[in-house]
């Protein structure tokens, strides 16, 4: 009787067997806490099982697959250019790094198209800016989840900045879709070297602002420091990419290893620690948004002139004028609107450095004008599975901070 | 058989030459190696590539279900070796009769949920596998969403507490 009163069980046996969670054998001292998915501090809806000894926790069970919303079904009966809409909704935080990889993967597979120097800086400096956008809302709110508020306001302030950039240059704030196979959705709109320019300029000291609330602020560096630690093989093993690796002493980044759209043309470090906690991380991707201020910076003086789309009429949509005084463009249009272009029979694998780590996209064509195959392997998967190694053993109020350092969207897990 | 132009590749042709008979083909498209591994060897062939070919990382793991072919599924490993700044692609053929195939969770403990999803979206079972569960749909769904002869809309679904 003592022993049912003192063992606090929170889940019922049916959910336990849902997510193979063993309840402990009748200890008194051992409790199961539910955590999610409804919690804010799991950043979407993530629900993990823990179980604890006191305030410490000995297994932490994550439980994902709420969010899942077949977006790769999906892609079986949309055209090649109607899934570009799609990837975007895989990370609303990062979308035109999805746009980015889908179109570079499906490039690939055409073969025979060659994307103008123009199309790929812009493709480079919106990746940039959905960087920025990616890390500042994961900065305010990871801040906001260990208690230090401003943060939060400092950093969405900055972000409604890139969102007006973002809509002046696709009309969208969030699923923007700019970037697609063969070039970038429109040409930049008048103005826009102005607009990126002041947001530019005040940028970096935007990041210094941040650096003095949280750098010397005690209770953040008390609750950061030490705390979520995992053996670099240990994260690699269980397939851990981008600033956590980083973090941890690896310096691995795609845009360097292995570069796509004109990366190799700017110049940009790669910031690492070799503490690998939560405070590491936090320095690495702040460092992370001086570098991407900088190759905005650089992408906005060398902007290259001429097309922002490849030459190739059955792919890309002809402008709207050429179609009012030409057959051909008119034929073209209608194609591509009503059945898509074919891409030739093959497989492609290709892989960016998306704000939160490696997004790879395997595409499989058939030769017909829809794909047979997208798999996304994206970063939030392969990072959540290592959510158990750095919770367990370590104090359910750390769960918290280690959770919000490693930065998923659970969209981008889920799919 | 290692075909011909996979032949140059260094770790393509150390594969072959240390287990011969677990390529079965390979092609090289858009600068991509891809190796087809006989379904059985899967596990010494990814232990010889982590251990001796330096490729410590595995991206992921998926399948493609060429519907009505026969085998059906191809598994699809993507490994990445950091060192060499590689990547290779390993292809298992599976049919639908006997849809199954060894884990690799003992090599890369990232496997698991990648092999998970496998399993829950295209139904092939990974022997050895520490805890195959569907993974993204919910445990009591019926059927394989990623499978070619899956409807992508109008499945018959109950909302089971109603």
């Amino acid at each position: 009787m003592r022993e049912t009163i003192l063992h606090t069980d929170t889940i019922s046996a049916e959910d336990a067997e849902k997510t193979g969670f063993q309840t402990p054998p009748g200890n008194g001292r051992r409790m199961t806490l539910n955590m999610g998915p409804q919690h804010p501090s799991t950043h979407g809806v993530l629900r993990v099982v823990l179980e604890l000894d006191g305030e410490t926790i000995i297994k932490a069970v994550p439980d994902i697959g709420f969010l899942h919303t077949g977006i790769e079904k999906e892609c079986e009966v949309k055209t090649w250019q109607q899934v570009v809409t799609l990837t975007d909704r895989v990370d609303y935080l990062a979308n035109l790094s999805n746009n980015l990889v889908y179109a570079l993967a499906v490039e690939k597979l055409i073969g025979d198209i060659e994307i103008p120097p123009k199309a790929q800086w812009l493709r480079v400096m919106m990746a940039e800016l959905s960087r920025l956008n990616s890390h500042l809302v994961w900065l305010g709110t990871h801040a906001l989840d260990i208690g230090a508020m401003s943060v939060f306001f400092y950093c969405f302030r900055e972000r409604e900045d890139i969102l007006r950039i973002l809509e002046m240059f696709s009309g969208q704030r969030m699923m923007t879709s700019y970037i697609r196979i063969g070039g970038v959705a429109l040409e930049p709109p008048r103005g826009w070297q102005q607009a990126v320019g002041k947001f530019i300029g005040t940028f970096p000291s935007k990041v210094d602002e941040y650096e003095e609330l949280l750098d010397t602020n005690p209770i953040w560096t008390r609750r950061t420091k030490g705390v979520g630690i995992a053996p670099l093989e240990t994260l690699l093993d269980l397939g851990v990419t981008g600033p956590m690796i980083r973090a941890a002493g690896m310096k691995w980044d795609i845009r360097k290893s292995e570069p796509y759209s004109s990366y190799e043309k700017f110049d940009f470090d790669v910031p690492t620690r070799t503490e690998n906690d939560v405070f590491a991380r936090y320095r690495v991707r702040l460092t992370e948004m001086r570098q991407s201020a900088r190759i905005i910076t650089q992408a906005l003086q060398g902007m290259p002139e001429g097309a922002w789309q490849a030459d190739a009429p059955k792919i890309v949509l002809p402008e709207r004028e050429k179609m009012k005084t030409q057959m051909e463009a008119l034929i073209y249009h209608f194609k591509i609107v009503t059945e898509g272009f074919r891409v030739p029979a093959g497989e492609a694998f290709q892989v960016v450095e998306s704000p939160r780590g490696e997004i790879g996209y395997y595409v499989v064509s058939d030769g017909t004008s829809k794909p047979h195959r997208v798999f996304m392997r994206t970063p939030s998967f392969g990072n959540l599975q290592a959510l158990p190694a750095l919770l367990e053993g370590r104090l359910l109020a750390d769960s918290i901070a280690a959770l919000g350092s490693m930065d998923f969207v659970l969209g981008d897990t889920d799919r | 058989m290692l075909p011909d132009e996979l032949k140059e590749k260094p770790d393509a042709a150390a594969l072959e030459a240390r287990l011969p008979d677990a390529i079965t083909d390979g092609h090289a498209e858009h600068g991509e190696s891809t190796l087809f591994i006989s379904p059985s060897r899967i596990v010494e062939a990814c232990r010889f590539l982590k251990d001796e070919q330096k490729f410590v990382r595995l991206s992921g793991i998926t399948a493609v279900d060429w519907h009505p072919a026969d085998p059906r599924f191809e598994v699809v490993y993507l490994l990445h070796s950091l060192e060499k700044n590689t990547r290779l692609r390993l292809k298992c053929r599976v049919s639908e009769s006997q849809c199954e195939i060894d884990s690799v969770t003992g090599l890369w403990r990232g496997a698991n949920w990648y092999e998970r999803e496998v399993f829950d979206m295209f139904g092939i079972k990974f022997r050895n596998h520490p805890d195959l569960r569907r993974i993204l749909m919910p445990n009591d769904w019926e059927g394989n969403p990623l499978r070619r002869d899956y409807p992508v809309h109008g499945h018959k679904y109950t909302y089971q507490n109603e």
